[in-house]
Parts: structure tokens; sequence; C-alpha cells
């Protein structure tokens, strides 16, 4: 328990440090940012403290906010994301998810993929409705949505896949 | 009483949620209504000692180019210097003008122009006399209005944010308009409501209105790139190419103008 506690704080500074020191100067093709940040809230463990998860959420958007000047976007997209989790593990892994041991870093499969998907894609929907929050952007949001989607997407797996033999 | 318990007890977690929600969202549409009224920036001691440390790194790769962008900069001063001395009539004006504006130099620690509202965080704050809605510039031209202040840090207000409208004309025929950002190109800014009037010509250089006290006049912006007609209120609009590379900042300026408290105080007095 102890030891979890432990490899969850090192994983939010680890990818808060990252997300600042890295993702947020990449700006491919002038405009796409990847967030892989929110990679704390899928990973966090399925049956850990909900009310841990809401404050770290809302503590990891908040000091991001901080360093990219937007006020409390971040944080409103972190915690609706956790907030919702539960939700987007039934719907991904079936009713019955909180008796198997669900275990996201570990091999790619459909349900696993489904998961990542839907979290991204809500976070960074209300992400980049809440910072551009104009609807006569939409179509921008949308697109801004499904191009950074995909990077943070295809990041997210990635960096499962590198720090998956520490975890076993 | 014991039912107004039992109930926060049962929904604790969803009202922490809402709880939180909340709180974001109220600082996500005050960052979104008026710069000054923020509360999260990363003018602090935190995100500010962040920004400086990586700055320091970055700077090394960056040196020649900065350096070769303060030496032209100075042989351009040298050359109004040496040109001055030989004019015998300098004219009073920009006697005076020299004399009211004092420019504090500052870095550019940390640098966005990826969305909407952009900003920028320099490394000097309060302490070096910085204050909200100064003016920023460098070399080439104008970079945007100090936003928030700490003790050491300063957040500008970049003129790549949407939110940004500043005086500006055209230089040739002091015809003005307000300078806008349309959010698509990092290298284009607008400038609207130019009366039909003005001729205007591409090429033609944008300059700063000087009808604020944020920034003294001519202080160049830009050259006109295109230009069409607002369908809707039929004045020029104005597709300006920027002097500045927005992208790619290092050394700028804070104006401090010395009639900035006076103008503001009198302007105070009249809305009373």
């Amino acid at each position: 328990m102890n030891s979890a506690l432990l490899v969850n704080i090192a994983r939010f500074i680890l990818l808060l440090a990252a997300q600042i020191l890295i993702f947020n100067n990449m700006r491919f093709l002038g405009y796409i940012n990847p967030y892989p940040y929110m990679l704390f809230i899928i990973l966090y463990p399925v049956n850990g403290n909900k009310y841990g998860l809401l404050g770290a959420s809302f503590l990891l958007g908040i000091i991001l906010d901080m360093f990219c000047n937007s006020g409390g976007v971040h944080a409103a997209a972190c915690i609706l994301l956790a907030f919702y989790r539960p939700y987007i593990f039934k719907f991904s892994f079936g009713l019955s998810y909180e008796y198997q041991t669900v275990r996201l870093n570990d091999v790619l499969t459909p349900e696993r993929f489904s998961f990542i998907l839907i979290a991204v894609v809500l976070h960074h929907f209300v992400l980049f409705l809440l910072e551009i929050f104009k609807f006569t952007f939409i179509l921008e949001i949308l697109l801004k949505t499904v191009a950074s989607s995909i990077f943070t997407i295809l990041l997210c797996i990635l960096i499962i896949y590198i720090i998956k033999p520490g975890r076993r | 009483m014991q039912q107004i318990f039992n109930f926060i007890f049962k929904n604790s977690y969803r009202l922490l949620f809402l709880l939180l929600l909340i709180v974001s969202l109220t600082l996500t549409i005050q960052s979104h209504s008026y710069h000054r009224s923020k509360v999260i920036s990363s003018a602090n001691f935190l995100s500010g000692g962040v920004y400086e440390r990586i700055n320091n790194i970055n700077e090394y790769l960056s040196l020649k180019g900065q350096n070769d962008e303060l030496a032209a900069e100075n042989a351009r001063l040298k050359s109004l210097l040496y040109n001055q001395k030989d004019t015998t009539k300098i004219p009073v004006d920009s006697i005076k003008g020299v004399d009211k504006i004092n420019l504090i130099p500052s870095k550019v620690i940390h640098n966005s122009y990826n969305v909407y509202e952009n900003y920028l965080t320099i490394n000097s704050g309060s302490a070096a006399g910085v204050k909200a809605d100064m003016g920023v510039v460098n070399s080439a031209g104008i970079v945007g209005i100090i936003d928030k202040t700490s003790k050491n840090y300063a957040t500008v207000l970049s003129i790549l944010n949407v939110k940004s409208q500043i005086n500006a004309k055209i230089k040739k025929s002091n015809h003005f308009g307000s300078l806008i950002w349309d959010g698509k190109s990092t290298g284009f800014v607008q400038l609207i409501d130019v009366p039909r009037l003005a001729s205007v010509r591409k090429g033609d250089t944008i300059v700063t209105g000087g009808q604020s006290v944020i920034f003294p006049p001519n202080i160049g912006i830009g050259t006109i790139n295109n230009v069409y007609v607002d369908n809707k209120t039929n004045y020029y609009t104005l597709n300006i190419k920027l002097f500045n590379d927005m992208t790619n900042l290092g050394h700028v300026y804070v104006i401090k103008s010395k009639d900035r408290e006076e103008l503001i105080k009198l302007e105070k007095k009249d809305h009373e």
C-alpha cells in the first residue's frame, strides 16, 4: 500500500515535470501540443482512494495552469476526467471491473485502448473548450481535440510500454 | 439538522467534485474576462524560478543570434546618435521624449505562441519598477503589455493574444486603427477599423499610435501584407506582417513613462 502511494507521488512529479519541460514546448505544426501528464489520472489505481484522486487531479491541473497562464482550464479538465473515470471503466471493461484486477500498464488490449481513447478525448475536449471559450470557434476546438488526442494517445501508449518492465 | 449532515456525509464525494469544479471554472472565467483579475499566473516564485532555470540552459543555444541582434541594435542607435550630432536643429519634442521615458531591460524566460491567449514571462518584476499595463518592446518592435507582476517576475500579455487590443496607425498617413490578433498565424496580426479614406498600400509601415500611456508613438509593428474591406462595418481590415519573430524572443525592454501616474490620475478624475 505504501509503495503504491510512493509510485503515485513519483508519477505525479515526473509527469508534471515532463509536461512542463518537454511536451509544452513541442508545438507540432505550430499548434498541436500533446498532454500526456493526464496519464497520472489514467494510471491511478482502480480501487485507490477516490477523494485522493480528485484532490491530486485538481492539484495537478492547477500547477500546470500556473505554468501555462491559463486560469483554471487544466484543473477543470482534470477533475472532470477524475470524476467520470469510474463510468469510463464501466463502459470499457464491463460492469464487474472492480472485482477483476484491471491493470492498465500492461499489453494493449481493445478494452485498455478504448479506455485511454475515451479518457483522452474527454479531457482534451473540455480543455480546449474552456481554453478557447467561444462557440464560434467550435470547428477549431474539434480540430484541436482530434489532432492533439491522436498525439497524446500515441505518447501515452509509448510511455506505458516504456515504464512497464519496472512496474512488474 | 441531522438530515443535512447525513446528506453532506452521503454525497461528500460529489460535493467535493462540485466544489473543485466551481473553483476551477471561476478561475477559467476570470482569466477570460479581463486580464487584471487573474489569480493564477506564472509570475510567481515557483514557476518563475523554474522557467528562469530552463532559460539559463536554453540561452546558450541562441547566444549567437542574440548577440547579432544586440549588435545590430547598437549599430542602429550609434547611427542615430551620430546623425543627431550632424543636424544643428534638434527637435524639442524628441528631447522631451527621451527625458520622459525610462527603459527597463529584461529577458523573456518563457514564451508561448500556440494557444489563443498567449502570455510571456519576463525576469524583472515590481522590484525593478515594472507595473501592470506597461508596454514591452524589443529591438524590432512591440511585444506586448505587462499583465501581472510579482517581486522578480512579470507576465506579458503578448500581441499574439486574442484579448490584446493596441492603438496603432499607418506611419505615412496617420490614420488610426486597433491592432488585434485573429489567432491564426504567429507572423501576422490585424489592424481593424481603419477608415476607408486612408490610402493604404501593400508594404506600408504600421507603427504605434501613442494615444495611450502604454506605448510612446512611432514604435515599429510591421508592414501591410493584405488589405480587405470588412463587409459589416465598411472599414478596412489590414493584415500586418510583424517585424518581430514572436516565436523567438530574447532581450526586451519595459517602457516606463514618467507621465504615467499623472495621466492615470487625470483619467480617473474624469470618471468620477
